[in-house]
């Protein structure tokens, strides 16, 4: 083969796989049984390494076990120095700030003003562009009990079972009861679902669904939503502040929070906003890498909100898991982490072992398939490493078109197909090389139904919420998730706005949890960070301080 | 999906940056090869996977006259590229209420006339990094194709690199997002069973069993989630 991207013992294996592809064609293998599922979690799933976890020594949630680099980020001081903040000076005046651009915030913003708030009364700040986040790129689709042999109970016992039975009640039965509202306004709006003539939506299992019920629009299924809410943003002329990432929130001496400081990426300076409500929608943290692993996850998904909003004073819950998607890219190593859409088991692609042989099936909860990867590589030897060192297995893209006729997998997973042809690799021919990535933030804030903290006046939504999932997403409930709870977000901040009566501004709470820093003798670098570090050790060595230039 | 710069030895290529030369290895994307060069991004980067559209580059290679265009995040380096990003493109962008809209041939010229001037030269088509054809859903929005603009369009991601080659000036991004709105909203038929779905939950269809679910203790879950049938795929 001329240019062959797989190196040749990769090929070999190759070829073993498209052996014995006609064979495993018709055979699926079996569910784990509860006993092998617990099995495999303790001993395979990071989540269950000991030694990777920390307690939390301070702050509102103090002993709740966190992953070692969430403690980093947490314990300790903040990257702002309150005494340099002039309170006296606001820069933006307004009833509802909306910290983070992503899907979440857009529904807050969008759903406030369809209950009375006024758009020139909101502020969306954002940390990169509006829409760059984790929303636009999700891929598969978004869960919603619609048909007729669904029904939201059935959805809640598959988020409930799916979650470990750690999820909270009043969360999963609003996200599950109000997701056809949710995905019917998305029909209004304009966006593109994939749909039958007859304007049925298509509908597809999930990992964990005991119904079909994940609704999408090809593979750019968040993209559609994120560039549809984006438009109607645009349209309702809601001010945005982009490149302007929040740093704390301010709060005032009733002990409400009353809003937040940004930093202006481009001249460093801060920004001073007051508003009666402020709503949090950062995302999540893969760009954390929790153990060194690689990330599907956008380059600003660095746990910013929660860290402000510990600070704040709003408890964290559920920040022992994390969750690993199974499928990320191995090969090649330019998109090393890049997420393999769960789409494409669902289309029918079996995971296997570098001799071609199945081990498991193909859909089980992202938590147990992950570990069941992991267990084929590490534990038992069967998987392969890659130059740069990744292992990995193959996952059998080509059963696809062999399933369902040639021409599936180009039509359905355009995206894909093309993030693999930029380097070389044709998944139409070939399988591809998978291993789990770091996707989703399980844990974060704790909020009511309503998005309410336990600070007043301080609403979080989306994937910064811990709660809604218990210990394990499901695929499809988190774009799921944003749209339900970003519209809650809008209905509950519509309601206080004009029940807020704002004190004095301080930054106070900051000067105290530094000083509870220094208490327990912290040495962590400040935070929230904002960005990823990726610059080598060499660089930073040799960087000259350029604060003099300004 | 970047965490790991490998410790496998490439070799280096020179890559042009303002007029400088800088060595990296030949295995990296662009954006990484900034990185590489220590330098902190904080434009022209967003998802770093081809989705968001946030790193547009455009370059040159070695002895060639051509102006490439691309995503840093999904390009790689080459022996001699000239390198610049163009993180933010200036966009027209025209405003509307969704619900007062229709789906008639002449709304799409009506919001951005300026699709009248394309003179078919088809450099947006070349520049898309997305390989849409680009012309194509240009030229379907002025005859007033809303359905073949929609589809055509689908996979953008508003990277801005169309528009900013287009010598008539048309930001297609914007024409490219009315007309999947136009189409998913009143060309594609309505859901008829979701409209139902909505009705029973807003009269409470479910409640009681929700609630049922909610008081349920975790060992009455667990037997209930063993007991479910999971629908043929
Ligand atoms: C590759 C991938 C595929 C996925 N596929 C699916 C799927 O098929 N189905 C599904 O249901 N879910 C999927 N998910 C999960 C889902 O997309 C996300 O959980 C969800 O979109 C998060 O939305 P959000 O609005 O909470 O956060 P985001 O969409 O990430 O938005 C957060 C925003 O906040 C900004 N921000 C961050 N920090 C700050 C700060 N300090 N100040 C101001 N702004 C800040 C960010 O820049 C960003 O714009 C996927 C996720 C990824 C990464
Ligand atoms: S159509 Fe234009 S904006 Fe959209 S992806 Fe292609 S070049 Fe980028
Ligand atoms: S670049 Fe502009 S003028 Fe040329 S084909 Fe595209 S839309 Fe028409
Ligand atoms: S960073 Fe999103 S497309 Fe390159």
């Amino acid at each position: 083969m001329v240019n062959d991207p797989y190196p040749d013992y990769m090929r070999e294996s190759i070829k073993i796989v498209e052996k014995t592809r006609e064979k495993r064609l018709k055979v699926t293998m079996d569910h784990c049984s509860p006993d092998e599922i617990d099995d495999v979690l303790n001993n395979y799933h990071p989540d269950f390494i000991k030694a990777q976890k920390a307690s939390l020594r301070f702050g509102v949630s103090k002993g709740e076990v966190v992953p070692l680099e969430v403690a980093k980020i947490i314990e300790t001081k903040s990257v702002l120095d309150p005494k340099k903040v002039d309170l006296n000076k606001i820069d933006f005046v307004v009833d509802l700030l909306i910290i983070g651009g992503g899907g979440a915030g857009a529904n807050a913003a969008l759903w406030a003003i369809k209950n009375g708030v006024k758009a020139e009364n909101i502020l969306i700040a954002t940390k990169l562009r509006m829409g760059d986040s984790n929303t636009t790129m999700a891929q598969g689709g978004i869960q919603a009990a619609v048909r007729e042999v669904d029904s939201p109970a059935i959805h809640y016992l598959d988020a409930i079972g799916g979650g470990h039975y750690e999820n909270d009640p009043p969360l999963t039965r609003r996200l599950v009861r109000d997701a056809p509202l949710l995905l019917q306004w998305y029909e209004k709006l304009g966006m593109m679902f994939d749909k039958f003539d007859d304007g049925t939506m298509d509908a597809i299992h999930g990992g964990g669904t005991s119904r079909k019920r994940m609704h999408f629009a090809k593979d750019f299924t968040g993209a559609e939503i994120m560039k549809t809410l984006r438009d109607e943003v645009f349209n309702k002329e809601i001010p945005i502040i982009e490149f302007s990432p929040a740093v704390e929130l301010i709060k005032d001496d009733k002990g409400q929070v009353a809003g937040a400081v940004l930093l202006n990426l481009d001249s460093k300076e801060y920004i001073t906003v007051k508003a009666k409500a402020t709503v949090v929608t950062t995302g999540g943290f893969g760009r954390l890498h929790i153990q060194g692993f690689p990330t599907s996850n956008h380059y600003g998904a660095t746990f910013d909100g929660c860290v402000m909003g510990y600070r704040a004073g709003a408890p964290l819950k559920l920040m022992k898991s994390v969750q690993y998607h199974p499928t990320g890219a191995a090969f090649p190593e330019q998109i090393v982490g890049l997420l393999v859409t769960e789409k494409v088991r669902g289309k029918g692609a079996q995971v296997l072992n570098k001799n071609g042989e199945q081990f498991c099936f193909p859909l089980e909860t992202r938590d147990v398939e992950a570990s069941l990867i992991i267990r084929e590589c590490g534990g038992r030897n069967n998987g392969l490493v890659t130059p740069s060192g990744q292992p990995g297995l193959w996952l059998d893209s080509p059963l696809i078109d062999q399933i369902h006729g040639e021409g599936t997998i180009a039509k359905n997973f355009a995206a894909m197909v093309r993030q693999f042809e930029r380097f070389g690799v044709n998944m139409i021919e070939d399988p591809i090389l998978i291993y789990p990535t770091l996707h989703y933030q399980n844990g974060g804030l704790a909020i009511d139904e309503n998005t309410a903290t336990a600070v007043k006046n301080l609403y979080a939504a989306g994937e910064v919420c811990g709660g809604t999932h218990g210990s394990n997403r499901l695929m499809g409930n988190s774009l799921l998730e944003i749209s339900v709870f970003g519209r809650a977000a809008g209905i509950t901040t519509a309601k206080s706005i004009p029940k807020v009566s704002l004190g004095k501004l301080t930054l106070d709470h900051i000067t105290k949890y530094n000083a509870l820093c220094d208490e327990h003798k912290v040495k962590n670098p400040p935070s929230p960070i904002l960005f990823p570090d990726y610059s080598r050790q060499e660089h930073k060595d040799r960087i000259i301080p350029t604060n003099f230039l300004v | 999906m970047d965490k790991t710069t490998t410790e496998v030895t490439y070799e280096k290529v020179k890559i042009i940056v303002a007029n400088t030369e800088f060595e990296v290895p030949s295995n990296l994307t662009i954006m990484k090869a900034f990185e590489y060069l220590g330098w902190r991004l904080d434009r022209g980067v967003g998802c770093r996977g081809g989705f968001c559209g946030a790193c547009s580059t455009i370059y040159r290679l070695k002895g060639d006259h051509k102006l490439y265009t691309g995503l840093a995040c999904a390009t790689k380096v080459e022996d001699g590229m000239i390198v610049a990003q163009i993180p933010i493109s200036p966009a027209n962008k025209k405003l509307y209420d969704i619900e007062s809209l229709k789906a008639v041939p002449n709304t799409m010229l009506e919001f951005y006339p300026e699709i009248a001037r394309c003179i078919s030269c088809n450099t947006c088509t070349k520049a898309c990094p997305m390989d849409i054809e680009v012309m194509d859903y240009v030229q379907a929005a002025l005859r007033g194709d809303i359905a073949l603009a929609a589809t055509l369009s689908f996979d953008c991601i508003m990277c801005g690199l169309c528009a900013t080659r287009c010598p008539a000036e048309i930001t297609q991004f914007n024409v490219g997002v009315l007309a999947r709105r136009l189409y998913g909203r009143y060309i594609q038929p309505e859901y008829k069973q979701m409209t139902k779905r909505v009705k029973e939950i807003e009269k409470g269809k479910y409640d009681a069993e929700l609630e049922k679910l909610m008081k349920t203790d975790k060992k009455g879950l667990a037997k209930l989630y063993a007991e479910r049938v999971r629908e043929k795929a």
